[in-house]
């Protein structure tokens, strides 16, 4: 795979850093995160890997403004991500979803125009073509009226990158997209994702499988209730790293934090 | 035939009835499709028989007028909708069995209270509805309630539905999600009030879940779940009301009733989702 070169975004010509200081994030009274450093930039696509438990799901959800951060700073553009709410998607497990939900492929993906419409604003033709390209691209075209239960596991996963592209997202946080996928449809959205981080956007993923990081994801973060080592696959991604990350017991991670 | 079938147009009470059952069947048809969509019928059925103390305390207080029904039901509805998040956050109990245990209590309260209060109105009116007693005055009550609520609804219907399809997501694009989900419990409570002269309390949850429900079996479109529960639960509101007449029952019950044997009908026969297309469809692919 190419290494991440970080080159400027292709669809606009600034190029954007995301970067995260002294993350700690708390679940009432109990540290779910603590300590989480790292910087990125669009152009990149990140694996976030770590055991159950880690914080993978928190650390996605606080980028995504969803949890209170206790203390530490997310910056996107230099300034606190909340203002970026716009440019950031987040794409839950498939689990969370409530898949008989009465709503169509093109249903879901109207959504992510919401945020540039408002609450009250006609679509334009431009939000049309945006949703029609979104759906087109991801190649839901044949399916957009479709319900969304009545699809495979690639194709609902496919929606709501869909959304997201529709958004105009910039930065996609991903919670275990590979999860319960064939290997066919693995191979297909991996694809999917190095073409968006190739146009320039930022993809945060959470990832299970091991035998698969090296050739889907340009940088990794290994995660273990704190940042264990976050860079390039190359570096970070190797035997020692990955003991430290999974070899030590929750428990006692928490007291040597 | 004629004659007969005409009967019910000539007296005001029943042309009024059959209004208010096409307002009221309409806003609650639209309502219906969020209590459907958010799962929470359980929930509204406790705030419809929270309605009942609160229209008891009232009277007791403020005497019998519009007014004070529709205030003293709104306040009881709120304070045993938030008494159960406030002893739920504040015990080990979860929201259900606190709800429980107080609209249970309240009403308990609220029929002992009723029943010594010595009001004209019979018990069985609060309960089960008296549709053929509305004046004018309650119909305006009904149609002001159901202008505001129809009006909140399809203002916010955007960020409702992406609350309501994903909140998680909705909070990550600055949708005030916990402001709307209490909004729209407010605004469901309003439009329980709405349907309790008609209907009574104990059925208004009727009113308030089937139309949707019954849709919910036969669309996959968002769009055609809250204007066809709208529609099916006007309609069939007012076509009861008329079928009571003729048919010498009451109404209130006739349009739950009617609204029952509409779902189960779309529950048998649904051509997509209905129970007769499922088995024949498992039979083929045996």
């Amino acid at each position: 795979m190419t290494s991440p070169t970080h080159a400027s975004c292709a669809h606009c010509s600034h190029h954007h850093e995301l970067r995260v200081e002294n993350l700690q994030v708390c679940y009432r009274h109990v540290v779910a995160l603590h300590d989480v450093s790292f910087a990125t930039s669009c152009g990149a696509c990140v694996a976030l890997i770590g055991p159950n438990g880690a914080g993978k799901s928190t650390l996605l959800k606080a980028v995504a403004g969803l949890l209170p951060v206790a203390s530490g700073r997310i910056l996107w553009r230099d300034t606190k991500i909340a203002k970026w709410c716009r440019e950031i998607a987040y794409l839950p497990q498939r689990e969370n979803v409530d898949w008989h939900f009465p709503i169509t492929v093109r249903g879901v993906v109207r959504m992510g125009r919401y945020p540039q419409t408002g609450w009250w604003r006609p679509f334009s033709t431009a939000d049309a073509s945006a949703i029609d390209r979104a759906i087109e691209w991801m190649g839901l075209s044949d399916l957009a009226d479709r319900q969304i239960s009545h699809l495979s596991g690639g194709q609902q996963q496919r929606v709501f990158l869909a959304r997201a592209l529709a958004q105009e997202a910039h930065v996609l946080l991903l919670d275990e997209p590979f999860a319960g996928l064939d290997r066919n449809t693995k191979s297909a959205l991996a694809s999917i994702l190095r073409q968006l981080t190739e146009e320039g956007r930022l993809v945060i993923a959470s990832h299970h499988d091991m035998d698969t990081v090296r050739d889907i994801y340009d940088e990794v973060l290994l995660l273990h209730r704190t940042s264990v080592a976050f860079g390039p696959v190359a570096d970070v991604f190797t035997d020692a790293h990955l003991e430290t990350t999974f070899g030590s017991k929750p428990s006692n991670a928490k007291e040597v934090a | 035939m004629i004659d007969w079938l005409l009967e019910p147009f000539q007296h005001p009470f029943n042309q009024r009835a059959v209004i208010a059952a096409l307002l009221i069947g309409l806003t609650n048809g639209y309502a219906s499709a969020f209590v459907v969509l958010r799962k929470s019928a359980l929930k509204v059925g406790s705030l419809s028989h929270a309605l009942l103390p609160g229209i008891a305390l009232a009277i007791l207080v403020a005497g019998l007028h519009d007014w004070s029904v529709f205030l003293g039901s709104l306040f009881a509805a709120l304070l045993i909708g938030l008494g159960s998040l406030a002893v739920s956050r504040g015990s080990r109990l979860d929201q259900d069995s606190a709800l429980a245990i107080l609209y249970t209590a309240a009403f308990s309260g609220g029929i002992i209270l009723l029943r010594r209060l010595g009001v004209a109105q019979a018990m069985e009116a609060w309960l089960f509805g008296n549709i053929m007693g509305l004046h004018n005055s309650d119909l305006w009550t009904n149609f002001w309630i159901s202008f505001a609520a129809l009006g909140i609804l399809t203002a916010l219907h955007r960020p409702l539905l992406m609350t309501l399809f994903d909140s998680e997501v909705a909070t990550s694009l600055g949708v005030p999600v916990r402001a709307l989900n209490y909004l729209l419990l407010a605004v469901l409570i309003m439009v329980l009030i709405s349907s309790l002269q008609a209907v009574g309390c104990m059925l208004a949850l009727g009113l308030l879940v089937t139309p949707a429900a019954t849709i919910y079996l036969l669309t996959d479109s968002t769009n055609a779940l809250f204007w066809g529960g709208s529609l099916l639960g006007g309609f069939a509101s007012a076509i009861a009301v008329l079928a009571g007449w003729w048919l010498n029952i009451e109404q209130g019950p006739a349009i739950v009733l009617m609204l029952g044997l509409l779902f189960l009908i779309a529950f048998l026969f649904g051509p997509k989702y209905g129970l007769l297309r499922r088995f024949t469809v498992g039979r083929k692919s045996c």
